[in-house]
């Protein structure tokens, strides 16, 4: 009964949110633009009008018509269908890169924090040492030794995002270690597991998810831009970054290939950025994004 | 005082060492040793071996890191196996031309983002503010590289107001500044945005502090209340942002120097991936990291300068 | 007591928007400050005082409105005054002493900073500026104060800051002085030897004071006369003597009755007074102190209680005094 009650609250709690949301002209921007690039992307194959990978030499820099909608590339491949099928890449590497950042922040986070002191000091300067890389060039060099690959991007993401992480679970996973009532259960022979699984998790998870929400717009920027420079996806998978590079070389004579591989670029970033904004002002006004 | 800034400098320098052994370790004990991929498919067994030697692949991998630090310590990035020139000199050559980038890009942004957080702060809730708050988040959400992409073809192709590639002619300081108008634009767009909400949020917590009622109570101007009593402290963090940023305009000059055909060592590093020049790459990513590591360093002392408190306790 | 009082707040009130409605925080007030006097308003937390300084100088927070009355000083109504009037006479005729010492100072500014911006109006010489905070700072008993105007706020305790934002406040010579609490972040002593210095210079620059304190013995130890505040309206007014000696109210007994006799720390709350404030959204029917009165009665829920006159100068609101009843 009570659990049901519970429930009840939770759900009406999150309709509120949902209502505050809508109601802030940023979220629904936000909400709007997120759901149409999710929506491309799971039902790409369905929207995408042509195979986007289908050659036609014929047809090699269209020009925009009704047979294409964003013209043809240098291979003949309809732009359209290939914008289309460049917001799966996007959303895979994007949910991928994140949530593997969480867990490894997560999990070193954690033994920072909650571990013996020269583990945390070691782990704090790793994520010091990490951070301070510039990331697109940490990105290339780590490209240069393991070749360029959807995997190496993803890779090269989580380890330049994950002492961000880490240091936000270290932080609050010590400011709840010396609680009181932690500091209880412990005496009472509370295991280290049960202490971070029900104690420590709880408390954490909730402003990680929204700084993770509002690191998607990054990740999908770094893929798009590794890709651009030809060091990310392989071609002929079609990335919003490849398409880029594909219509840089042609920039002067045909310019919809940069038009079209950009602007759903420049509307997925600006999205998630919004609707991440807006998610942090209604759920934690406090929690500030770590730039 | 002087132990808080050997303290810091001392910090720093052990972060270059960890992240030069990182480096220096990702590089030499991933699978497919860089001798063998550098050669390509068609090398000789003796040929590898030779290259091995020369980059002194042979010895133990301590050994190796620490004649690498050595060497680096004393200036020395290795040779560039292609040209036979030394490391040092070919990065050091193009680290002017992505400071000036830099500087700009940082200069403009600056010079955009302090007011605008300043204006947004003092008429708060107003519709320039809540449109100064949109431009800033989305000026931070647009990708810079798709802004290069757009102002290239925008401005240099279409309008032709600006040169599209190059950095202009040596010598020739119109050539050179028009050559930098789009890059740096493309650079630092989105730093209006962050510099202008950071300095928005740190007015509008100083402009709340007591100190700030106490000038009122005393009459004071309001301009004199924003500049000397609020601006002043409100700026402190925005230095160290501006620290912190301009290692990360460093990686957005990649794209830039990329897009717009600038030297620059972003340019530099791509070149060298791309022909599998590990000694470079190796070496431009050091003197960036390097560079990064420095210029947050340097704006922690200027904060701890500016603010008294800081001052005295360290 | 012929001359024209310094300040005087006539029927003001401020309202406070909150998302239930407006928040009456201060109704029909009237204050009146003689001049060359010290007149003390004391109330618990809560009770108006600060949201009656913050609309006599006109510092408000956004959210809150005066919807009503007049504050007249040297006969002039401050509430209708531009605010480049007003600034005129901030920091000139009228000056502040904040409450917390810690924090009423810019960190990052000299002391001597501080003291010679706040002469912006005067068209002298930097030298001249900082020889009269000097002087000034001499006077509220900081040794050495040549060489004290180049440190900055962190560099003084408590105690010290204090002094210097009394001198701060007195560089001008005022005409009247509001002090917001300036005692309660500080420890007894200190208390003490404050509210001494404080009673000096008023005596030596001849101005008004108008000190604003939860602490009954600070009052009584300071103040000529007495205005009691309770949930945002004056209860009872009076000379010290009237008030300490003949409280006609029967809050301002509570008050006193619940105050030790010894100085003692800071206190937030005069905690033995039963009850809490009563919603300042939704104000009760009758007197406001009804809900928490000792001797309250069914005629105390009829309406709010005037304020009578008990003798000459000596007002209180309880409707017992008009009964001829328990006073």
């Amino acid at each position: 009964m009570s659990s049901g009650n519970r429930q009840t609250g939770k759900w009406a709690s999150v309709v509120y949110s949902l209502r505050l949301l809508v109601r802030d002209p940023m979220g629904l921007a936000g909400l709007i633009l997120v759901t149409l690039m999710v929506g491309t992307a799971v039902f790409a194959p369905y929207l995408a009008p042509r195979d986007p990978f289908a050659l036609d030499v014929m047809n090699r820099l269209a020009p925009p018509s009704q047979d294409h909608l964003m013209g043809t590339d240098q291979m003949g491949r309809d732009t359209f269908s290939r914008v289309v099928m460049g917001a799966r890449i996007a959303l895979k590497v994007a949910l991928t890169a994140i949530s593997l950042t969480l867990l490894g922040g997560l999990v070193l986070g954690l033994a920072a924090g909650y571990g013996p002191k020269w583990l945390d000091n070691f782990l704090l300067l790793v994520f010091d040492t990490l951070r301070s890389f510039p990331t697109i060039m940490f990105a290339l060099a780590v490209v240069a030794v393991v070749g360029p690959s959807l995997n190496t991007v993803i890779l090269v993401i989580v380890v330049t995002t994950v002492p961000v992480y880490g240091r936000i679970i270290r932080t609050q996973t010590q400011a709840i270690r010396y609680n009181e009532f932690i500091q209880a259960e412990r005496a009472m022979g509370a295991g280290i597991f049960r202490i971070l699984g029900v104690h420590i998790m709880p408390n954490i998870i909730g402003p990680l998810l929204i700084v993770a929400s509002m690191d998607i717009p990054v990740v999908v920027t770094i893929e798009a831009g590794l890709s651009f420079l030809g060091l990310g996806v392989r071609p002929p998978t079609p990335s919003w970054g490849s398409i880029l590079n594909d219509g840089y070389s042609f920039i002067r004579n045909t310019p919809w290939i940069v038009i079209a591989g950009g602007v759903p670029l420049i509307l997925t970033t600006l999205g998630f950025t919004f609707l991440g904004e807006s998610l942090r002002d209604i759920f934690d006004p406090k929690l500030r994004k770590d730039i | 005082m002087g132990l808080y800034f050997l303290k810091r400098l001392g910090l720093s320098v052990v972060i270059v060492v960890v992240a030069v052994t990182m480096l220096y370790g990702m590089i030499h004990l991933v699978p497919g040793d860089p001798a063998s991929i550098m050669l390509g498919p068609r090398a000789t067994p003796e040929m590898k071996e030779t290259l091995r030697v020369r980059m002194g692949l042979d010895r133990p991998f301590v050994i190796q890191v620490v004649s690498f630090l050595g060497n680096v310590a004393m200036g020395d990035l290795g040779t560039d196996v292609f040209s036979n020139r030394p490391v040092a000199r070919i990065v050091l050559e193009q680290v002017p031309h992505t400071l000036v980038l830099v500087l700009i890009s940082m200069g403009w942004a600056a010079m955009m983002g302090i007011p605008l957080g300043a204006f947004s702060a003092i008429f708060r809730n107003t519709i320039l503010d809540k449109i100064t708050g949109v431009f800033s988040i989305a000026v931070i959400a647009v990708p810079s590289f798709v802004v290069a992409l757009y102002s290239l073809l925008f401005f240099a192709v279409y309008l032709q107001w600006f040169p599209a590639i190059g950095a202009g002619e040596p010598g020739d300081l119109v050539s050179r500044l028009t050559h930098l108008v789009l890059p740096s634009l493309a650079v630092g767009l989105s730093w209006v945005g962050y510099i202008a909400r950071l300095v928005r949020a740190s007015m509008l917590e100083v402009m709340g502090e007591n100190h700030i009622r106490t000038a009122r109570a005393f009459g004071l101007p309001e301009s004199v209340i924003i500049y000397r009593y609020a601006l002043k402290l409100a700026i402190l963090p925005t230095i160290t942002l501006i620290g912190v940023s301009i290692g990360r305009m460093l990686s957005t000059a990649v794209f830039a120097e990329i897009v717009f055909a600038r030297p620059g060592i972003g340019k530099l590093i791509y070149d060298s991936v791309i022909t599998r020049n590990y000694n470079v790459v190796m070496g431009s990513v050091l003197v960036s990291t390097a560079l990064f590591v420095f210029s947050t360093m340097i704006s922690d002392w200027i904060t701890a300068l500016l603010d008294p408190r800081i001052r005295e306790n360290l | 007591m012929a001359t024209e009082p310094v300040l005087r707040v006539h029927n003001l009130s401020v309202n406070f928007r909150t998302p239930r409605g407006p928040l009456q925080a201060l109704r029909d007030v009237d204050l009146t400050i003689p001049d060359r006097r010290v007149s003390g308003v004391v109330g618990e937390s809560g009770c108006g005082k600060s949201t009656l300084i913050s609309a006599i100088i006109r510092l408000m927070s956004d959210n809150a409105d005066i919807v009503g009355g007049s504050v007249h000083f040297q006969g002039r109504d401050l509430l209708k005054l531009t605010r480049k009037q007003m600034r005129a006479i901030l920091g000139d005729r009228i000056s502040m002493v904040f409450q917390d010492p810690m924090t009423s100072l810019s960190p990052v500014l000299t002391i001597g900073r501080h003291m010679t911006d706040i002469q912006y109006r005067d068209r002298i010489g930097v030298g001249e500026k900082r020889k009269r905070a000097v002087d000034m700072l001499a006077s509220v008993g900081i040794p050495d104060p040549e060489s004290r105007l180049g440190q900055y706020p962190h560099h003084f305790s408590g105690g010290m800051r204090q002094r210097i934002t009394i001198a701060m406040a007195l560089l001008a010579s005022p005409n009247l002085l509001i002090a917001d609490e300036p005692t309660t972040a500080l420890d007894a002593t200190l208390e003490v030897q404050i509210i001494h210095l404080l009673k000096e210079l008023q005596e030596r620059i001849g101005c008004a004071i108008l000190f604003v304190s939860h602490h009954l013995n600070v009052i009584a130890e300071l103040c000529d006369d007495v205005t009691v505040m309770y949930a945002g309206v004056v209860v009872e007014k009076g000379t010290v003597r009237d008030i300490f000696h003949r409280p006609a109210h029967p809050y301002t007994r509570a008050l006193l009755k619940c105050d030790p006799a010894v100085i003692q720390e800071k206190t937030e709350l005069l905690p033995t007074i039963p009850g809490e404030i009563p919603d300042l959204v939704d104000l009760p029917q009758g007197c406001i102190f009804a809900s928490r009165c000792p001797e309250a009665g069914d005629i105390c829920l009829e309406g709010p209680p005037p304020l009578v006159e008990i003798a000459p100068g000596h007002v209180a609101a309880c409707v017992r005094l008009t009964e001829g009843g328990t006073a």
